[in-house]
């Protein structure tokens, strides 16, 4: 009896974390991503900008800046596009659920291995570079290393998925950030609660990048100058 | 023919004596702050040198600038649009701090704080960036001063192109002149170009380049971007600054603080007018060497009724085309031809001029050292070489610059005479082609260089409310603010509600009263 009671206890603590974790935290983290951008692109524009330090260590910044932008760039897009679209698209394109995995597994762990090799090389220098440590707030420090935990555990779900290439895992994931984005938190939760803890924690950490997004130099992705080659070369405005 | 306005400076090199007392002031009003301890808005170089930031002249390394391609269209050296923004990770023309110097400072309190001991304490050196120790400092502003460094390295300066250098390293041969630098406002900004935000741009009014500090993101393509190197990206604020020719002085009526200390009275300000429907046709003249020619046709003829008429069109005050025709940049660039834009061949258009040194000769000629072309020294035979003054200013095409010195060692002849031995030698003027109204002008303003000849600056006066020069907008502004407001970059309504708030740091401006 009494073992039953702590069981059920166990429960209801998962299910009530899970429904926090993945049904609340991913609209509490939205809200400060998109309000938290706005009211700082509104209220402090002088703060917005990639900050670059570049100039002040240019050592191998080639490799590892383009290793790591064009990487995380491509995990991001691979991200979005695999999460968000129906599979029925999937379907009717003739693509089955495993083919699609196995489509996510390569792909991610090319763009993983680029980003990994690119963030390493940008967080020995983070940490290392007298230069570039002096002159780098907590934020700097704190938004480099959470994005190379989150990739690290990204990789490290590879191995996992390989263990069972039916899809079926990955299915459960889209249906969840498919519901999130569609707003209905109970069938999200539902989707998510039997997927491993190593999927749960990179889910969390990834909401948790959003959450911290408008408070870190992250801002500058909203400013990708997307207009510039469109735009003529010379500018003259008046005073 | 679009005429628009332009306040441009000229830099009288004859007369610089290397006091950096321009960049000390400067620095001391616009950089003096964290993350630009290593920018000089204004900085002074010893020629021959490879300068600030080191080689800054050699474009086969920096890609400053632009270039022409074959079918005459140019671009941004560093590349073209797509190619910036592929490099937008990476800036592979991007010159590092050491390129620069590592700023520092020294623990001055150590000498005062320092327990008694046998030696005497000294104040270290301690890196401004990593606040580390510094044990040998290996770079720093002006490490070439005065013919500083071993004539190996000097000499890769990139003006000693097609010069003999070799002998101008021995004792007997050397030769030096300084070099002021600062942003040259060009007509044809490559560093505008390069800027991916859309945040630098030139004012329509007055041609200065400035940098949007709110819109600016920190792309740092506009660094590379500059041929002459003088967009420093601030470490501190992760946004890039440049020279902004004090234009809250300049909008005054008053001289950018470079000109006003000028203790050698070297610099001049005034209007130019130019035609800007032409510009992009001007940089892109096939020749290197012609480009000084095409920027020269830009200019347009104050005194001319059409170029009066289309001006007032184009909304230009009254004030600014009387300035114009009172302007020391247009006789000493355009009637005396005495003065050229640094290294036309970026094809920028620059729009800070110099006229080239003469004065090593002038003594050496007197006492027949130097052979005398009639009662004119002889310009081939010039310390400073002619071909690497040429390399400076016109791309390389001597006859210019041969003129220019002529007509200045010409001006001195025909005062001498005039002032000492009390006759009017027309025949020294014929030779260079100026006439006596011309060289009693040119002695008044190169020589008395009184303050109101040197800075003819009209305001930008608040009372004028036409369309161009509107001044309401600016009612109630914030004048001079390092970000955060005051910025037409950002949408106007309030996140919550109600009227933008925006914080007001205006830095007051003391205007004299004027006679």
């Amino acid at each position: 009896m009494r073992v039953a009671l702590g069981t059920h206890l166990r429960h209801k603590n998962m299910s009530y974390l899970n429904t926090l974790l993945f049904g609340v935290y991913p609209y509490l983290a939205g809200a400060v991503f998109l309000l938290g951008s706005l009211a700082r692109f509104d209220r402090d524009p002088f703060t917005w900008k990639a900050h670059s330090s570049q100039m002040l260590s240019n050592k191998n910044m080639r490799w590892a800046s383009n290793l790591f932008h064009v990487g995380i760039l491509l995990l991001f897009l691979g991200h979005f596009v695999g999460l968000l679209t129906p599979p029925e698209v999937f379907h009717a394109l003739g693509v089955s659920a495993g083919a699609k995995q196995i489509l996510a597994i390569v792909a991610g762990s090319v763009a993983g291995l680029m980003c990994f090799a690119g963030l390493t090389m940008l967080v020995r220098r983070r940490l290392n570079d007298p230069r570039v440590r002096a002159t780098s707030t907590r934020m700097d420090i704190f938004i480099l290393l959470l994005l190379y935990v989150q990739l690290i555990l990204g990789l490290l779900t590879i191995p996992l998925s390989l263990m069972h290439l039916d899809g079926g895992n990955m299915l459960l994931l889209m249906q969840w950030a498919r519901n999130v984005v569609t707003f209905d938190p109970a069938e999200a939760v539902a989707a998510i609660t039997p997927i491993g803890l190593l999927f749960k924690l990179h889910i969390f950490l990834g909401l948790t990048v959003f959450l911290v997004f408008p408070f870190s130099r992250l801002v500058h992705i909203w400013s990708a100058p997307m207009t510039y080659p469109t735009r003529p070369y010379q500018v003259v405005r008046q005073r | 023919m679009k005429v628009r306005a332009q306040i441009a400076m000229v830099l009288n090199l004859d007369k610089c004596i290397g006091c950096h007392t321009c960049s000390v002031t400067c620095k001391n009003v616009w950089t003096s702050r964290d993350g630009m301890e290593y920018a000089w808005f204004n900085n002074v170089e010893t020629k021959p040198g490879i300068g600030y930031p080191k080689e800054w002249e050699n474009q086969q390394k920096w890609n400053g600038g632009w270039k022409r391609h074959r079918d005459g269209k140019i671009e941004p050296k560093q590349g073209g649009k797509w190619r910036i923004l592929a490099n937008i990770f990476a800036n592979p023309d991007l010159p590092a701090i050491d390129d620069y110097y590592e700023p520092w400072d020294y623990d001055y309190a150590h000498l005062q704080n320092a327990p008694e001991s046998k030696a005497m304490p000294t104040a270290r050196p301690r890196s401004a960036i990593s606040g580390e120790r510094m044990q040998k400092i290996h770079w720093g502003p002006n490490w070439e001063e005065i013919l500083g460094t071993e004539f190996a390295k000097r000499s890769k300066d990139t003006n000693f192109e097609n010069v003999q250098k070799e002998i101008y390293g021995e004792f007997e041969n050397t030769f030096m002149m300084y070099l002021p630098r600062l942003c040259e406002h060009c007509l044809n900004p490559a560093c505008v170009a390069s800027c991916p935000s859309g945040a630098i741009y030139k004012r329509e009014e007055d041609g200065i380049v400035l940098i949007d500090q709110d819109k600016c993101r920190g792309w740092r393509m506009c660094v590379s971007g500059c041929p002459y190197k003088k967009i420093y990206y601030n470490w501190n604020t992760g946004k890039s600054e440049k020279c902004i020719l004090c234009y809250p002085r300049i909008e005054a009526g008053q001289p950018t603080v470079c000109s006003e200390t000028c203790v050698g009275r070297i610099r001049y300000l005034g209007v130019l007018l130019y035609d800007a429907d032409k510009i992009e046709q001007a940089a892109s003249v096939a020749d290197e060497q012609s480009l000084y020619q095409a920027q020269l046709d830009l200019f347009l003829d104050p005194f001319s009724p059409t170029v009066q008429t289309e001006a007032r069109q184009a909304g230009i005050p009254e004030p600014w085309l009387q300035a114009a025709q009172d302007s020391p940049i247009y006789k000493m660039a355009i009637d005396w031809k005495i003065a050229f834009p640094l290294h036309p061949e970026y094809r920028t258009l620059p729009m800070v001029w110099y006229v080239p040194a003469l004065s090593p000769i002038q003594a050496r000629a007197e006492s027949g050292q130097i052979g005398m072309n009639g009662i004119i020294p002889d310009v081939g035979s010039l310390r400073i070489p002619l071909k690497y003054l040429a390399n400076l200013l016109t791309a390389g095409d001597e006859k210019p610059v041969k003129r220019a010195l002529e007509r200045m060692l010409a001006m001195r002849a025909y005062m001498r005479a005039k002032t000492v031995d009390g006759e009017i030698r027309e025949d020294v003027l014929q030779a260079v082609n100026l006439r006596i109204d011309q060289v009693e002008s040119m002695y008044r303003y190169l020589a008395i260089a009184n303050y109101e000849d040197r800075f003819v600056i009209p305001t930008s006066h608040r009372e004028y409310a036409s369309a161009t020069y509107d001044a309401f907008g600016e009612r109630g502004g914030c004048g001079f603010s390092f970000g955060n407001g005051c910025s037409p970059g950002t949408d106007k309504t309030n996140l919550f509600g109600g009227k933008k708030v925006t914080v007001r740091r205006a830095i007051p401006i003391r205007v004299e009263p004027t006679k």
